[in-house]
Protein backbone atom coordinates (compact mmCIF):
# COMPACT_ATOMS: atom_id res chain seq x y z
CA UNK A 1 0.00 0.00 0.00
CA UNK A 2 1.03 3.24 -1.25
CA UNK A 3 -0.03 6.03 1.33
CA UNK A 4 0.17 9.79 0.61
CA UNK A 5 0.18 12.09 4.01
CA UNK A 6 -0.65 15.92 3.56
CA UNK A 7 1.45 18.31 5.66
CA UNK A 8 1.14 21.79 6.29
CA UNK A 9 3.73 23.50 8.12
CA UNK A 10 1.43 26.69 9.79
CA UNK A 11 2.76 29.30 13.06
CA UNK A 12 2.92 27.61 16.57
CA UNK A 13 -0.26 28.32 17.83
CA UNK A 14 2.00 29.10 21.19
CA UNK A 15 3.53 31.63 19.78
CA UNK A 16 2.25 35.54 18.67
CA UNK A 17 0.56 34.69 15.03
CA UNK A 18 0.37 37.66 12.93
CA UNK A 19 -0.98 38.75 9.18
CA UNK A 20 0.72 40.55 6.75
CA UNK A 21 -0.76 44.14 5.46
CA UNK A 22 -2.36 41.87 2.60
CA UNK A 23 -3.88 39.33 4.96
CA UNK A 24 -1.80 36.55 4.37
CA UNK A 25 -0.18 34.24 7.24
CA UNK A 26 3.28 36.16 8.19
CA UNK A 27 5.71 33.53 8.02
CA UNK A 28 8.63 35.64 9.54
CA UNK A 29 6.13 36.77 13.06
CA UNK A 30 6.26 33.64 14.65
CA UNK A 31 7.94 29.92 14.81
CA UNK A 32 7.18 27.51 12.27
CA UNK A 33 5.70 24.21 12.92
CA UNK A 34 4.38 21.18 10.90
CA UNK A 35 0.71 21.34 11.89
CA UNK A 36 0.07 18.93 14.77
CA UNK A 37 -3.42 17.70 13.06
CA UNK A 38 -1.34 16.51 10.21
CA UNK A 39 1.51 14.75 12.17
CA UNK A 40 -1.53 12.86 13.29
CA UNK A 41 -2.16 12.22 9.97
CA UNK A 42 1.06 10.97 9.18
CA UNK A 43 0.96 8.87 12.72
CA UNK A 44 -2.74 7.09 10.74
CA UNK A 45 -0.47 6.36 8.08
CA UNK A 46 2.40 4.92 10.25
CA UNK A 47 0.56 2.99 11.96
CA UNK A 48 -0.06 1.12 8.90
CA UNK A 49 3.49 1.14 8.25
CA UNK A 50 4.10 -0.12 11.95
CA UNK A 51 1.63 -3.88 10.79
CA UNK A 52 3.04 -3.87 7.23
CA UNK A 53 6.69 -2.77 6.51
CA UNK A 54 5.74 -3.36 2.59
CA UNK A 55 3.44 0.18 3.20
CA UNK A 56 5.34 2.93 1.75
CA UNK A 57 4.54 6.46 3.30
CA UNK A 58 5.52 9.38 1.25
CA UNK A 59 4.67 12.95 2.96
CA UNK A 60 3.57 15.83 0.85
CA UNK A 61 3.05 19.54 1.25
CA UNK A 62 2.45 22.79 -0.62
CA UNK A 63 4.32 25.52 1.00
CA UNK A 64 7.57 27.99 0.92
CA UNK A 65 11.28 26.96 0.94
CA UNK A 66 10.93 26.59 5.06
CA UNK A 67 8.11 23.98 4.55
CA UNK A 68 11.13 21.11 4.02
CA UNK A 69 11.18 21.89 7.91
CA UNK A 70 8.39 20.40 8.11
CA UNK A 71 8.52 17.77 5.53
CA UNK A 72 12.27 16.87 7.23
CA UNK A 73 10.34 16.55 10.53
CA UNK A 74 8.00 13.81 8.45
CA UNK A 75 10.79 11.84 7.40
CA UNK A 76 12.55 11.50 10.74
CA UNK A 77 9.11 10.22 12.75
CA UNK A 78 9.17 7.52 9.93
CA UNK A 79 7.75 8.57 6.25
CA UNK A 80 10.00 7.05 3.39
CA UNK A 81 10.06 10.12 1.18
CA UNK A 82 8.74 13.37 0.69
CA UNK A 83 7.52 15.69 -2.23
CA UNK A 84 7.63 19.53 -1.99
CA UNK A 85 5.76 21.33 -4.25
CA UNK A 86 7.08 24.98 -4.01
CA UNK A 87 7.31 28.09 -6.41
CA UNK A 88 6.75 31.74 -5.91
CA UNK A 89 3.54 31.58 -7.59
CA UNK A 90 2.30 29.77 -5.02
CA UNK A 91 2.31 32.62 -2.25
CA UNK A 92 -1.10 33.45 -1.39
CA UNK A 93 -2.60 30.28 -3.41
CA UNK A 94 -6.04 29.95 -2.11
CA UNK A 95 -7.91 26.61 -1.05
CA UNK A 96 -8.71 25.75 -4.21
CA UNK A 97 -5.90 26.74 -6.21
CA UNK A 98 -4.16 24.64 -3.27
CA UNK A 99 -6.15 21.74 -4.15
CA UNK A 100 -5.26 21.89 -7.54
CA UNK A 101 -1.50 21.76 -6.98
CA UNK A 102 -1.49 18.89 -4.81
CA UNK A 103 -3.40 16.96 -6.88
CA UNK A 104 -1.41 17.97 -9.64
CA UNK A 105 1.57 16.75 -7.51
CA UNK A 106 -0.92 13.58 -6.38
CA UNK A 107 -1.48 12.27 -9.80
CA UNK A 108 0.05 9.88 -11.45
CA UNK A 109 2.17 8.45 -8.34
CA UNK A 110 -0.35 5.78 -7.74
CA UNK A 111 -1.25 6.06 -4.07
CA UNK A 112 -4.10 3.87 -2.63
CA UNK A 113 -4.77 6.71 0.53
CA UNK A 114 -4.16 10.38 0.65
CA UNK A 115 -4.73 11.11 4.40
CA UNK A 116 -4.97 14.85 5.46
CA UNK A 117 -5.57 16.83 8.91
CA UNK A 118 -9.48 17.85 8.87
CA UNK A 119 -8.54 21.60 9.44
CA UNK A 120 -5.56 23.54 9.69
CA UNK A 121 -4.83 25.57 13.24
CA UNK A 122 -4.18 28.64 10.67
CA UNK A 123 -6.60 28.59 8.01
CA UNK A 124 -9.40 26.26 9.60
CA UNK A 125 -10.98 26.05 5.94
CA UNK A 126 -11.39 22.25 6.13
CA UNK A 127 -12.30 21.78 2.34
CA UNK A 128 -9.23 20.75 0.99
CA UNK A 129 -9.05 17.23 1.10
CA UNK A 130 -12.40 17.25 -0.38
CA UNK A 131 -11.51 19.09 -2.80
CA UNK A 132 -8.19 16.91 -3.91
CA UNK A 133 -10.91 13.83 -3.51
CA UNK A 134 -13.19 15.92 -6.42
CA UNK A 135 -9.86 17.12 -8.79
CA UNK A 136 -8.81 13.24 -8.10
CA UNK A 137 -11.98 11.85 -9.51
CA UNK A 138 -11.59 9.71 -5.95
CA UNK A 139 -14.19 9.16 -3.10
CA UNK A 140 -14.12 11.09 0.38
CA UNK A 141 -14.15 9.77 3.50
CA UNK A 142 -13.93 12.89 6.85
CA UNK A 143 -13.20 14.06 9.33
CA UNK A 144 -12.85 10.40 10.60
CA UNK A 145 -12.11 9.80 14.50
CA UNK A 146 -11.33 6.17 13.43
CA UNK A 147 -9.93 4.83 10.48
CA UNK A 148 -9.22 1.50 9.18
CA UNK A 149 -7.73 0.07 6.00
CA UNK A 150 -9.22 -3.41 4.93
CA UNK A 151 -7.14 -4.75 1.96
CA UNK A 152 -9.19 -3.11 -1.11
CA UNK A 153 -11.48 -0.73 1.05
CA UNK A 154 -11.25 1.90 3.85
CA UNK A 155 -13.91 2.40 6.90
CA UNK A 156 -14.29 5.10 9.31
CA UNK A 157 -16.89 6.71 11.83
CA UNK A 158 -17.46 9.79 12.05
CA UNK A 159 -19.69 12.48 14.61
CA UNK A 160 -21.71 15.39 13.90
CA UNK A 161 -24.30 17.62 15.61
CA UNK A 162 -27.20 14.44 15.57
CA UNK A 163 -25.04 11.68 15.48
CA UNK A 164 -22.20 9.31 14.38
CA UNK A 165 -21.71 7.78 11.22
CA UNK A 166 -20.05 4.76 9.61
CA UNK A 167 -18.72 5.35 6.19
CA UNK A 168 -16.66 2.45 3.44
CA UNK A 169 -15.35 3.59 0.40
CA UNK A 170 -13.06 1.33 -2.46
CA UNK A 171 -9.60 2.27 -2.58
CA UNK A 172 -8.22 4.81 -3.35
CA UNK A 173 -9.48 7.00 -1.57
CA UNK A 174 -8.58 10.71 0.17
CA UNK A 175 -9.50 10.70 4.14
CA UNK A 176 -9.09 13.38 7.03
CA UNK A 177 -8.86 12.86 10.60
CA UNK A 178 -9.85 14.89 13.54
CA UNK A 179 -7.47 15.62 16.75
CA UNK A 180 -9.41 12.09 18.08
CA UNK A 181 -6.62 10.28 15.75
CA UNK A 182 -3.86 9.17 17.42
CA UNK A 183 -1.17 11.30 18.62
CA UNK A 184 2.03 11.43 16.26
CA UNK A 185 5.36 9.89 18.30
CA UNK A 186 8.08 11.88 18.79
CA UNK A 187 11.10 11.16 16.09
CA UNK A 188 13.84 8.98 17.40
CA UNK A 189 17.67 9.97 17.26
CA UNK A 190 17.79 7.05 14.11
CA UNK A 191 15.05 8.60 12.63
CA UNK A 192 16.45 12.11 12.56
CA UNK A 193 19.60 10.61 11.00
CA UNK A 194 18.13 8.45 8.21
CA UNK A 195 16.03 11.54 7.34
CA UNK A 196 18.92 13.50 6.50
CA UNK A 197 19.13 10.95 3.43
CA UNK A 198 15.63 10.40 2.59
CA UNK A 199 14.67 11.75 -0.76
CA UNK A 200 12.78 15.12 -1.46
CA UNK A 201 11.49 15.50 -5.18
CA UNK A 202 11.09 19.79 -5.33
CA UNK A 203 8.54 20.16 -8.04
CA UNK A 204 7.69 23.87 -9.37
CA UNK A 205 4.56 25.81 -11.49
CA UNK A 206 5.94 24.17 -14.29
CA UNK A 207 6.80 20.67 -13.67
CA UNK A 208 3.19 20.00 -11.96
CA UNK A 209 1.60 22.27 -15.54
CA UNK A 210 0.68 24.78 -13.19
CA UNK A 211 2.08 27.66 -14.54
CA UNK A 212 -1.07 29.84 -15.04
CA UNK A 213 -2.16 30.53 -11.78
CA UNK A 214 -3.90 33.60 -11.31
CA UNK A 215 -4.13 34.28 -7.85
CA UNK A 216 -6.08 37.74 -8.20
CA UNK A 217 -9.46 35.55 -9.67
CA UNK A 218 -9.59 33.56 -6.39
CA UNK A 219 -10.02 34.07 -2.82
CA UNK A 220 -8.95 38.11 -2.19
CA UNK A 221 -8.50 39.48 1.40
CA UNK A 222 -9.88 43.13 0.76
CA UNK A 223 -9.55 43.98 4.39
CA UNK A 224 -7.86 42.66 7.49
CA UNK A 225 -7.76 44.34 10.53
CA UNK A 226 -6.03 43.22 14.34
CA UNK A 227 -9.19 43.22 16.94
CA UNK A 228 -8.80 45.88 19.22
CA UNK A 229 -7.34 44.95 22.83
CA UNK A 230 -10.52 43.50 24.57
CA UNK A 231 -11.51 46.89 26.56
CA UNK A 232 -14.63 45.36 27.99
CA UNK A 233 -12.95 42.39 28.78
CA UNK A 234 -12.51 41.98 32.00
CA UNK A 235 -10.81 39.37 34.54
CA UNK A 236 -11.99 39.71 38.09
CA UNK A 237 -11.16 36.88 41.03
CA UNK A 238 -14.13 35.62 43.18
CA UNK A 239 -14.03 37.82 46.06
CA UNK A 240 -17.88 36.21 46.93
CA UNK A 241 -19.39 38.39 44.43
CA UNK A 242 -18.33 37.24 41.39
CA UNK A 243 -21.89 35.13 40.35
CA UNK A 244 -23.75 38.79 40.87
CA UNK A 245 -20.59 40.72 38.91
CA UNK A 246 -21.63 38.21 36.19
CA UNK A 247 -25.30 38.37 36.22
CA UNK A 248 -24.91 42.38 36.46
CA UNK A 249 -22.82 41.88 32.98
CA UNK A 250 -24.87 39.66 31.10
CA UNK A 251 -27.79 41.84 32.07
CA UNK A 252 -25.85 44.88 30.87
CA UNK A 253 -25.19 43.65 27.67
CA UNK A 254 -28.60 42.18 27.05
CA UNK A 255 -27.58 38.76 27.12
CA UNK A 256 -30.02 37.24 29.97
CA UNK B 1 -32.27 40.35 -7.99
CA UNK B 2 -29.54 37.97 -7.46
CA UNK B 3 -30.19 34.46 -6.93
CA UNK B 4 -28.33 32.75 -3.93
CA UNK B 5 -28.00 29.06 -3.69
CA UNK B 6 -28.49 27.47 -0.51
CA UNK B 7 -27.37 23.86 0.50
CA UNK B 8 -30.11 22.36 2.71
CA UNK B 9 -28.52 19.70 4.89
CA UNK B 10 -31.19 16.83 6.70
CA UNK B 11 -29.93 15.53 9.82
CA UNK B 12 -29.84 11.77 11.03
CA UNK B 13 -33.71 11.80 12.25
CA UNK B 14 -34.91 12.74 8.92
CA UNK B 15 -35.71 16.57 9.77
CA UNK B 16 -33.50 19.77 8.56
CA UNK B 17 -30.34 20.84 10.53
CA UNK B 18 -31.03 23.68 13.13
CA UNK B 19 -28.72 25.52 10.98
CA UNK B 20 -30.99 26.02 7.89
CA UNK B 21 -32.80 29.48 9.09
CA UNK B 22 -29.66 31.27 9.86
CA UNK B 23 -28.61 29.73 5.95
CA UNK B 24 -31.76 31.28 4.74
CA UNK B 25 -31.28 34.79 6.58
CA UNK B 26 -27.93 34.86 5.18
CA UNK B 27 -28.83 34.54 1.90
CA UNK B 28 -32.10 37.26 2.56
CA UNK B 29 -29.21 39.51 2.81
CA UNK B 30 -27.46 38.82 -0.18
CA UNK B 31 -30.28 38.43 -2.92
CA UNK B 32 -33.02 36.07 -2.90
CA UNK B 33 -32.53 32.50 -1.95
CA UNK B 34 -33.13 29.08 -3.13
CA UNK B 35 -32.85 25.99 -1.26
CA UNK B 36 -31.07 23.12 -2.67
CA UNK B 37 -32.80 19.76 -0.91
CA UNK B 38 -31.50 16.19 -2.23
CA UNK B 39 -33.55 13.60 -1.11
CA UNK B 40 -34.94 10.22 -1.89
CA UNK B 41 -37.92 10.47 -3.71
CA UNK B 42 -41.04 10.94 -2.40
CA UNK B 43 -39.56 12.26 0.98
CA UNK B 44 -39.85 15.89 0.18
CA UNK B 45 -43.30 16.81 0.80
CA UNK B 46 -42.57 17.37 4.69
CA UNK B 47 -39.58 19.19 4.45
CA UNK B 48 -40.22 21.88 1.84
CA UNK B 49 -43.12 22.76 4.46
CA UNK B 50 -40.33 23.01 6.88
CA UNK B 51 -38.59 24.91 4.33
CA UNK B 52 -41.04 27.60 3.71
CA UNK B 53 -41.83 28.04 7.57
CA UNK B 54 -38.05 29.10 7.46
CA UNK B 55 -38.58 31.73 4.72
CA UNK B 56 -37.47 29.97 2.03
CA UNK B 57 -39.13 31.08 -1.38
CA UNK B 58 -38.05 28.82 -3.83
CA UNK B 59 -37.23 25.62 -3.13
CA UNK B 60 -35.45 22.78 -5.80
CA UNK B 61 -35.85 19.43 -5.18
CA UNK B 62 -33.36 16.91 -6.84
CA UNK B 63 -34.77 13.38 -5.39
CA UNK B 64 -31.85 10.87 -5.53
CA UNK B 65 -30.98 7.27 -3.93
CA UNK B 66 -27.71 8.56 -2.94
CA UNK B 67 -29.31 11.46 -0.63
CA UNK B 68 -29.21 9.11 1.81
CA UNK B 69 -26.99 6.03 0.70
CA UNK B 70 -23.63 8.53 -0.06
CA UNK B 71 -21.89 11.58 1.54
CA UNK B 72 -21.93 15.00 -0.39
CA UNK B 73 -22.67 13.00 -4.24
CA UNK B 74 -26.48 14.07 -3.84
CA UNK B 75 -26.20 17.24 -2.36
CA UNK B 76 -23.19 18.07 -4.70
CA UNK B 77 -24.94 17.02 -8.15
CA UNK B 78 -28.26 18.86 -6.60
CA UNK B 79 -26.25 22.00 -6.02
CA UNK B 80 -24.38 21.41 -9.49
CA UNK B 81 -28.13 21.42 -11.54
CA UNK B 82 -29.18 24.35 -9.34
CA UNK B 83 -26.16 26.54 -10.23
CA UNK B 84 -27.15 26.14 -14.14
CA UNK B 85 -31.07 26.35 -13.79
CA UNK B 86 -30.49 29.61 -11.19
CA UNK B 87 -27.05 31.19 -12.46
CA UNK B 88 -26.28 32.36 -8.42
CA UNK B 89 -24.02 35.30 -7.56
CA UNK B 90 -23.38 32.75 -4.35
CA UNK B 91 -23.52 28.98 -2.71
CA UNK B 92 -23.88 28.82 0.72
CA UNK B 93 -23.69 25.84 2.91
CA UNK B 94 -23.11 25.30 6.76
CA UNK B 95 -19.46 24.35 7.97
CA UNK B 96 -20.98 20.80 8.94
CA UNK B 97 -18.44 18.04 7.64
CA UNK B 98 -21.38 17.69 5.10
CA UNK B 99 -21.19 21.25 4.10
CA UNK B 100 -18.01 21.42 3.57
CA UNK B 101 -17.47 18.42 2.02
CA UNK B 102 -20.33 19.64 -1.03
CA UNK B 103 -18.31 22.99 -0.97
CA UNK B 104 -15.21 21.53 -1.71
CA UNK B 105 -16.26 19.64 -4.41
CA UNK B 106 -18.44 22.08 -5.64
CA UNK B 107 -15.92 24.46 -6.17
CA UNK B 108 -13.40 22.28 -7.62
CA UNK B 109 -15.74 20.44 -10.05
CA UNK B 110 -17.00 23.88 -10.69
CA UNK B 111 -13.86 25.80 -10.99
CA UNK B 112 -15.46 28.33 -8.58
CA UNK B 113 -13.79 29.83 -5.46
CA UNK B 114 -14.25 29.54 -1.99
CA UNK B 115 -15.06 31.59 1.27
CA UNK B 116 -14.80 29.95 4.02
CA UNK B 117 -15.94 30.37 7.55
CA UNK B 118 -17.80 33.45 7.12
CA UNK B 119 -18.80 34.66 10.43
CA UNK B 120 -21.40 37.60 8.41
CA UNK B 121 -21.51 38.30 4.43
CA UNK B 122 -22.92 41.44 2.78
CA UNK B 123 -23.60 42.39 -0.66
CA UNK B 124 -22.00 46.02 -1.24
CA UNK B 125 -22.79 47.05 -4.66
CA UNK B 126 -23.18 43.72 -6.42
CA UNK B 127 -20.20 41.94 -4.70
CA UNK B 128 -20.49 39.68 -1.82
CA UNK B 129 -18.23 39.71 0.63
CA UNK B 130 -17.25 37.65 3.73
CA UNK B 131 -16.32 38.10 7.11
CA UNK B 132 -14.31 36.04 8.95
CA UNK B 133 -12.41 35.50 12.34
CA UNK B 134 -8.84 34.56 12.18
CA UNK B 135 -6.70 33.23 14.71
CA UNK B 136 -8.81 32.96 17.42
CA UNK B 137 -10.31 35.84 17.02
CA UNK B 138 -6.89 38.05 17.32
CA UNK B 139 -7.66 39.65 13.48
CA UNK B 140 -10.78 39.69 11.46
CA UNK B 141 -10.97 39.92 7.30
CA UNK B 142 -13.08 40.75 4.90
CA UNK B 143 -12.90 38.52 1.79
CA UNK B 144 -14.16 38.33 -1.47
CA UNK B 145 -13.91 36.66 -4.68
CA UNK B 146 -12.09 38.10 -7.72
CA UNK B 147 -14.14 36.03 -10.33
CA UNK B 148 -16.68 33.36 -10.65
CA UNK B 149 -19.40 32.63 -8.33
CA UNK B 150 -18.49 32.46 -4.39
CA UNK B 151 -18.81 29.10 -2.73
CA UNK B 152 -19.15 30.06 0.79
CA UNK B 153 -18.77 28.02 4.48
CA UNK B 154 -20.94 29.78 7.12
CA UNK B 155 -20.03 29.69 11.02
CA UNK B 156 -23.60 28.27 12.24
CA UNK B 157 -25.21 31.03 14.76
CA UNK B 158 -28.50 31.64 16.63
CA UNK B 159 -29.44 34.24 13.90
CA UNK B 160 -33.51 33.36 13.30
CA UNK B 161 -34.44 32.74 10.25
CA UNK B 162 -36.83 35.11 7.50
CA UNK B 163 -40.86 35.04 7.82
CA UNK B 164 -42.55 32.21 5.96
CA UNK B 165 -42.95 31.92 2.66
CA UNK B 166 -45.11 30.19 0.54
CA UNK B 167 -42.06 28.61 -1.60
CA UNK B 168 -42.13 27.76 -5.41
CA UNK B 169 -41.20 24.44 -5.54
CA UNK B 170 -38.99 22.52 -8.44
CA UNK B 171 -38.97 19.12 -8.39
CA UNK B 172 -36.35 16.64 -10.91
CA UNK B 173 -35.35 13.42 -10.58
CA UNK B 174 -31.16 13.57 -10.57
CA UNK B 175 -29.34 10.49 -12.29
CA UNK B 176 -26.31 11.17 -9.65
CA UNK B 177 -22.76 8.97 -10.37
CA UNK B 178 -21.67 8.03 -6.98
CA UNK B 179 -19.16 5.73 -7.65
CA UNK B 180 -16.17 8.23 -6.43
CA UNK B 181 -18.09 8.75 -3.13
CA UNK B 182 -18.40 7.32 0.06
CA UNK B 183 -21.02 4.69 1.46
CA UNK B 184 -23.09 5.29 4.56
CA UNK B 185 -23.06 2.25 6.36
CA UNK B 186 -24.86 2.69 9.40
CA UNK B 187 -26.20 6.36 10.99
CA UNK B 188 -26.55 6.17 14.61
CA UNK B 189 -28.88 9.26 15.07
CA UNK B 190 -27.53 11.00 18.94
CA UNK B 191 -30.30 10.73 21.33
CA UNK B 192 -32.32 14.06 21.52
CA UNK B 193 -32.21 14.16 25.39
CA UNK B 194 -34.36 17.15 26.09
CA UNK B 195 -35.71 20.78 25.37
CA UNK B 196 -32.34 22.51 24.62
CA UNK B 197 -31.79 23.98 22.26
CA UNK B 198 -29.34 22.42 19.37
CA UNK B 199 -26.17 23.48 19.82
CA UNK B 200 -25.23 24.71 16.19
CA UNK B 201 -28.09 27.16 16.26
CA UNK B 202 -28.73 28.37 20.34
CA UNK B 203 -28.52 31.53 21.07
CA UNK B 204 -26.81 30.73 24.15
CA UNK B 205 -24.19 27.57 24.84
CA UNK B 206 -22.88 26.61 28.16
CA UNK B 207 -19.81 24.46 28.17
CA UNK B 208 -18.34 22.20 30.99
CA UNK B 209 -15.22 20.90 31.00
CA UNK B 210 -12.78 18.40 33.28
CA UNK B 211 -13.08 21.07 36.22
CA UNK B 212 -16.61 19.87 36.80
CA UNK B 213 -14.48 16.47 37.74
CA UNK B 214 -17.43 14.09 37.65
CA UNK B 215 -20.67 13.02 35.86
CA UNK B 216 -22.74 13.83 38.67
CA UNK B 217 -21.33 17.20 39.31
CA UNK B 218 -21.68 18.08 35.18
CA UNK B 219 -25.45 18.23 36.48
CA UNK B 220 -24.32 21.83 37.72
CA UNK B 221 -23.80 22.90 34.04
CA UNK B 222 -27.07 21.26 32.26
CA UNK B 223 -29.08 23.08 35.20
CA UNK B 224 -27.35 26.40 34.16
CA UNK B 225 -28.14 25.84 30.59
CA UNK B 226 -31.80 24.95 31.13
CA UNK B 227 -32.06 28.58 33.88
CA UNK B 228 -30.48 29.96 30.65
CA UNK B 229 -32.36 28.55 27.82
CA UNK B 230 -29.13 27.76 26.60
CA UNK B 231 -27.71 24.60 24.25
CA UNK B 232 -25.38 22.13 26.92
CA UNK B 233 -21.65 21.85 25.08
CA UNK B 234 -18.61 19.76 26.86
CA UNK B 235 -14.76 19.97 26.27
CA UNK B 236 -12.90 17.03 24.65
CA UNK B 237 -11.81 16.91 28.08
CA UNK B 238 -15.01 16.03 29.55
CA UNK B 239 -16.38 14.01 26.75
CA UNK B 240 -13.35 11.44 27.40
CA UNK B 241 -14.43 11.72 30.62
CA UNK B 242 -17.92 10.36 30.03
CA UNK B 243 -19.67 13.32 31.44
CA UNK B 244 -21.99 13.95 28.85
CA UNK B 245 -22.14 12.48 24.72
CA UNK B 246 -20.04 12.95 21.97
CA UNK B 247 -22.94 14.84 19.86
CA UNK B 248 -22.27 17.60 22.83
CA UNK B 249 -18.50 18.30 21.99
CA UNK B 250 -17.58 21.72 21.28
CA UNK B 251 -14.32 22.17 19.52
CA UNK B 252 -12.58 21.51 16.09
CA UNK B 253 -13.70 17.86 16.66
CA UNK B 254 -17.48 17.92 17.21
CA UNK B 255 -19.27 21.06 16.76
CA UNK B 256 -18.52 24.72 15.49
CA UNK B 257 -21.08 26.95 17.68
CA UNK B 258 -21.38 31.15 16.95
CA UNK B 259 -23.57 32.06 19.57
CA UNK B 260 -24.18 34.90 21.24
CA UNK B 261 -22.86 33.69 24.29
CA UNK B 262 -20.81 31.07 25.19
CA UNK B 263 -19.84 30.16 29.01
CA UNK B 264 -17.16 27.96 29.50
CA UNK B 265 -17.09 26.25 33.21
CA UNK B 266 -13.87 24.87 34.10
CA UNK B 267 -12.57 24.54 30.65
CA UNK B 268 -9.13 25.67 30.28
CA UNK B 269 -9.42 26.53 26.53
CA UNK B 270 -6.88 24.25 24.50
CA UNK B 271 -6.82 25.45 20.97
CA UNK B 272 -8.77 22.66 19.40
CA UNK B 273 -11.48 23.48 21.74
CA UNK B 274 -10.67 27.54 21.41
CA UNK B 275 -11.40 26.78 17.13
CA UNK B 276 -15.32 25.64 17.83
CA UNK B 277 -16.17 28.51 19.99
CA UNK B 278 -14.10 31.70 19.18
CA UNK B 279 -16.55 33.07 16.94
CA UNK B 280 -18.61 33.53 19.74
CA UNK B 281 -19.89 36.94 20.40
CA UNK B 282 -19.51 37.47 23.88
CA UNK B 283 -17.16 35.04 25.85
CA UNK B 284 -17.68 34.05 29.61
CA UNK B 285 -15.46 31.46 31.02
CA UNK B 286 -14.91 30.35 35.30
CA UNK B 287 -11.84 28.83 36.30
CA UNK B 288 -9.94 28.41 38.64
CA UNK B 289 -6.16 28.41 36.99
CA UNK B 290 -5.96 32.07 36.55
CA UNK B 291 -3.29 31.32 33.80
CA UNK B 292 -6.04 28.91 31.94
CA UNK B 293 -5.59 29.77 28.03
CA UNK B 294 -9.43 30.22 27.93
CA UNK B 295 -8.99 33.59 29.51
CA UNK B 296 -6.93 34.96 26.49
CA UNK B 297 -9.84 35.23 24.79
CA UNK B 298 -13.20 36.34 27.17
CA UNK B 299 -14.57 39.60 27.34
CA UNK B 300 -15.97 38.70 30.88
CA UNK B 301 -13.24 35.85 33.14
CA UNK B 302 -13.84 35.03 36.73
CA UNK B 303 -11.37 33.08 38.62
CA UNK B 304 -12.77 31.41 41.13
CA UNK B 305 -14.05 27.69 42.09
CA UNK B 306 -17.23 26.61 40.23
CA UNK B 307 -18.19 24.70 43.03
CA UNK B 308 -18.73 28.00 44.96
CA UNK B 309 -20.09 30.23 41.88
CA UNK B 310 -22.76 27.55 40.05
CA UNK B 311 -25.03 27.26 42.65
CA UNK B 312 -24.80 31.26 43.39
CA UNK B 313 -24.90 31.68 40.46
CA UNK B 314 -27.95 29.68 39.37
CA UNK B 315 -29.89 30.94 42.66
CA UNK B 316 -29.61 34.32 41.12
CA UNK B 317 -30.60 33.74 37.88
CA UNK B 318 -33.62 31.54 39.75
CA UNK B 319 -34.41 34.67 41.92
CA UNK B 320 -34.76 36.75 38.79
CA UNK B 321 -36.41 34.38 36.75
CA UNK B 322 -39.13 34.25 40.20
CA UNK B 323 -39.01 38.09 40.34
CA UNK B 324 -39.90 38.53 36.48
CA UNK B 325 -36.99 40.04 35.49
Amino acid sequence: MKIAVLIKQVPDTWDDRKLTSGGCVDRAASERVADEITERALETALRQKDADKSVEIVAVTMGPGSATEALRKALSMGADSAMHLVDDGFAGADALTTARVLASGLTGADFDVVIAGNESTDGRGGVVPAMVAELLGVPFLGPLNSAHFTGASVTGERQSADGTQALVAQLPAVISVTERAPEARFPKFKGIMTAKRKPVAVCDAASLRMADIRNADGNVVLASRKRPARTAGRKIVDDGNAASQLIAYLSAENLI
Amino acid sequence: MSNIVVNVEVAATGALRSTTGHLLQLATRLGEPVAVLAAPAGTSDELVAQLGKLGAPTVFVAETPTATSHVAAGAVAALAEAMKRYAPRAVLASNSADGREAIGRLAARTGNPVLLEAIDVKNVEGRITATHSVYGGTYTTESGVGSGIAMMTVASSGEPAPAAAAPQVEVIQLDVDAHAAATITATHAAPSSSDRPELPSAKIVVSGGRGLGSKENFALVEQLADSLGAGLGASRAAVDAGYVPQSHQVGQTGISVSPDLYLAVGISGAIQHRAGMQTAKRIVAINEDEDAPIFDITDFGIVGDLFTILPQLQSALEARAGAGV
